[in-house]
């Protein structure tokens, strides 16, 4: 999936909404005000000044004519849906591509910048979503490398080391530098990658969606360092598409939706309603999912876990006793923090991994330790949290892809032969059912966006009789159309019988859909609780291996 | 006494037979740290072999042999940067590709220039050098420590490589490329220029590798005169996890197993010849499928590097 997949479907989505809303959000005329003032005085102008930025990615159009102004000492958000444009805009400033028209200043400056390397030089340091970090080397290896500064033939890594050390201290952003980054945690990572542009001297920050995978701990500290950093002069821009973050933590907002600028609003003067309607251009219901009234008897219990422990990738024990039980009729949202044992959970109850001790059933017969085929033939759903791999073959049609579980069945085939019509009348229906958008039927599904191959696995998922659905992280990557779907699925599901163990990093998710909370740490479920005895702050504290207070 | 002038001969044999792994394992090692699995390597320490012949022959310089020696194997490293960098071509289809050449190229050019000879031309090899003081020690002084030059310079090489690869700026570039090489572009490492400075540096010690065949040990070339010594390199590489040390273990091994096998052909045993000669290359066989991990290779092995692509 690439940026260009899913702002393609984006584009076409928000085409609509643009021409209905255009006129109710804040009037853009406001910007003019802010180049006239730009000109009059250069010296307490805004520290970057992007004028009149269009950026066009073959027919599409990233960026039409936006102007953004980030002030010194600011946290000025970037706020927008997937494809809205905040990628291409902040990358533009990064020098990752070059806009077709318009202008950047910088520090006053007029400024082409054509490469990472001419931003660092004008001290803008961007974090990517997805961190580039060498796992296998040390904190300072991994921010020194390639480093201008470091004359000579041999690497000093003391001198860095304490340079580190100083930066680490002077912002509150904890960390070892002699430790190896892959052993580090997410939010860990994270600051390795701020620092490395802090090392480089930078007075300008660029974070893209820096929040996705980090516990709410860790956001709170990563917060409280940004604003310690513009404290201390920096200036930040922070690209989310989350309205509570930006809410706590930006001074300005900046409003995108489809390639357009559609508001500049000051943080203390808007509301998170106000921010969604102009971000999506409609009135959307946050939050608010009907849910089922609950009955007073238990329902019978559909796939129980008995003291399961499993091997990890790394080939010691990893899964520790989980005990688990999911009835019939209900989500079970497991929360936790990436890499603690929910891909493993996943895989042990799909077959996929081997039980090393303790038991699973699924409506009372054993299934530890059958086939996967085995498995989903008895019953079981499983959307894998990497659709890309584990889902789908991205070289196969969407006809193949859909009938992958099924194939070596009547009617998609007797003994010998397939039979392509059948197949084609279920894809037909599939695609149908769950609104997915093809070009061409028999085209590899690697040339379609993020949210359809998403679509096409919970279509062949969902179409099964299933008695169990596995979903992890389900809606990781999609915008609020898409997610707000698959949450629908699920609930349906759900309503259907179906036991539903939904994994996901996303809290809000979880606390939106799920009806029992697990929480997973270092390859156990430290704690199950019903959602209404539960909140974001306790579920947050057991993510981060914290016993609850009572 | 026989006994330990035996033990002490194999042992010396041993380490001089190792020398052409340690320096194909050594550039080797550098090689996959940027990324790249150079499988042609074989093919280079032919070529190294066949020039260093060639160079010393006719100009009776080993001086001039050994840069023979590294040149041609330099030049194939180009080509094989060439398909695996620019053109993104499978590094593995590549490096047998270069494999074949340097197998088929040796042969071509020994018979143009020498025709079919039934006396094989013979050049001077190198002659050991004592060490000085440590050759004077009895039995052990007069076989363990006088070498020639060639065996020194291969162990002399190993604690080098290791501080290039772990101690130097360029060294963490490398490793950074074979890693990540996306991070080491936003950083600002020329992945490109380093994937070619890493397979030139590991063909010329490929060259090195493959001369001691003819300079050292023959002083005549043969087809095939290298006998698959490419692979076991390429094999002690992942043996010794990347790391220069661990490989020089895996090509001693190898080279004390070739050289017992050798001694009991020459005492005479019952176990037929064919089996002896097996060993050397069975055992790495053995000691990789014991001791083979994935998680210590290189995370960007063998994956071609495009900018812009996720």
């Amino acid at each position: 999936m690439t940026i260009k997949d899913i702002s393609k479907t984006f584009f076409a989505k928000l085409a609509k909404f643009q021409k209905n809303t255009k006129t109710s959000v804040r009037d853009p005329d406001s910007l003019n005000v802010n180049v006239r003032n730009y000109a009059k005085n250069k010296d307490n102008g805004p520290i970057v000044f992007m004028k009149g930025i269009t950026c066009r990615f073959g027919n599409l159009i990233a960026n039409q004519n936006i102007t953004f102004d980030l002030k010194k000492g600011e946290i000025h958000a970037l706020l927008g849906e997937n494809g809205a444009g905040k990628t291409t805009l902040t990358s533009l400033l990064y020098g990752l591509y070059q806009p077709e028209s318009g202008e950047i200043y910088v520090k006053g400056q007029h400024a082409v910048i054509r490469s990472p390397s001419d931003a660092i030089n004008l001290g803008i340091a961007m974090v990517h979503q997805h961190f580039l970090l060498t796992l296998a080397h040390s904190v300072t290896e991994n921010i020194i490398v390639g480093l201008k500064s470091t004359k000579g033939i041999f690497l000093n890594l003391d001198k860095a080391e304490e340079k580190i050390l100083q930066i680490s201290k002077k912002y509150g952003l904890k960390i070892d530098p002699k430790s190896t980054v892959g052993n580090l945690s997410v939010g860990e990572q994270q600051r390795v990658e701020i620092i490395k542009g802090l090392y480089r001297d930078v007075d300008i920050l660029i974070l893209d969606e820096p929040t996705g995978m980090l516990t709410p701990m860790e956001e709170k500290a990563l917060f409280e360092a940004l604003r310690s950093m513009v404290n201390q002069g920096l200036s930040i821009i922070f690209i989310t598409h989350k309205l509570r973050e930006v809410m706590e933590v930006s001074n300005r907002i900046t409003v995108l939706r489809g390639g357009n600028v559609v508001g500049i609003v000051k943080t203390s003067e808007t509301s998170e309603d106000e921010l969604a309607r102009m971000m999506v251009g409609r009135t959307v219901s946050v939050n608010q999912i009907s849910q089922g009234s609950i009955s007073k008897t238990t329902p019978p219990t559909v796939l129980e876990i008995k003291n399961v422990s499993a091997l990890g990738n790394s080939n010691v024990l990893f899964l520790k006793d989980i005990r688990l039980d999911l009835r019939k009729g209900e989500i079970l949202g497991i929360a936790g923090v990436d890499g603690n044992g929910q891909n493993e959970l996943a895989e042990v109850i799909a077959g996929l991994r081997k039980v090393k001790y303790g038991e699973i059933s699924m409506d009372g017969r054993s299934i530890a330790n059958l086939s996967p085929r085995q498995i989903r033939e008895l019953g079981l759903s499983y959307v894998p949290e990497d659709c890309l791999h584990t889902g789908l073959i991205l070289e196969y049609s969407i006809i193949e892809n859909l009938v992958l579980d099924r194939w070596y069945t009547k009617p998609y085939s007797n003994k010998l032969f397939l039979n392509k019509t059948e197949m084609m009348k279920f894809a037909d229906k599939i695609i149908a059912d769950f609104e997915i958008k093809i070009i061409e039927l028999n085209a590899p599904v690697s040339s379609m966006s993020g949210g359809n191959l998403q679509k096409i696995v919970l279509g062949r998922e969902l179409s099964r009789d299933s008695k169990v659905l596995i979903v992890h992280n389900p809606t990781r990557g999609l915008d609020i159309g898409a997610t707000e779907y698959i949450h629908k699925q699920l609930i349906k599901q759900k309503e259907n019988g179906v036991g539903v163990l939904l994994l996901s990093l996303d809290l809000d998710e979880i606390l939106t859909v799920s009806d029992r909370i697990g929480v997973i740490y270092e390859g156990k479920i430290i704690k199950i609780v019903e959602k209404q005895n539960t909140d974001i702050d306790q579920i947050g504290l057991l993510m981060g291996g914290k016993a609850i207070k009572t | 006494m026989v006994d330990l002038v035996f033990t002490v001969s194999i042992i010396a044999s041993g380490i001089r037979l190792s020398t052409p792994v340690i320096f194909a394992a050594l550039g080797e090692t550098i090689v996959e740290r940027s990324g790249v699995v150079n499988l042609g390597i074989e093919g280079m320490m032919l070529m190294g072999a066949f020039g260093g012949f060639i160079g010393t022959f006719f100009t009776g310089s080993i001086f001039v042999g050994l840069l023979f020696a590294i040149s041609g194997p330099i030049m194939m490293a180009i080509l094989m940067a060439f398909l695996s960098v620019n053109l993104r071509t499978n590094q593995l289809v590549a490096g047998l590709a270069i494999w074949l050449l340097g197998t088929g190229l040796t042969a071509l050019l020994y018979r143009l220039i020498f025709g079919v000879a039934t006396i094989s031309p013979k050049i001077n090899e190198i002659s050991p050098i004592g060490l000085p003081i440590l050759s004077q020690i009895p039995v052990i002084g007069s076989i363990l420590f006088s070498y020639d030059p060639i065996v020194y310079l291969a162990f002399l090489l190993v604690p080098l490589v290791h501080i290039f690869l772990f101690k130097t700026n360029l060294g963490l570039k490398i490793r950074t490329v074979g890693e990540n090489p996306r991070q080491a572009d936003a950083s600002g490492v020329n992945v490109y220029r380093i994937r070619y400075l890493a397979l030139i540096i590991g063909g010329a010690l490929a060259g090195l590798g493959g001369s001691c065949f003819t300079l050292v040990s023959t002083g005549s070339f043969l087809e095939n005169i290298t006998a698959g010594q490419g692979w076991i390199a390429l094999a002690m590489v992942i043996f010794g996890r990347w790391k220069p040390f661990y490989a020089v273990i895996g090509a001693l091994i190898f080279g004390m197993v070739d050289s017992f096998q050798i001694g009991l052909q020459s005492i005479g045993t019952a176990i037929p010849t064919q089996f002896l000669l097996m060993l050397p290359y069975i055992l790495p066989i053995i000691i990789m499928a014991g001791t083979y991990k994935r998680s210590y290779a290189p995370a960007a092995l063998a994956v071609p590097y495009r900018r812009g692509e996720r």
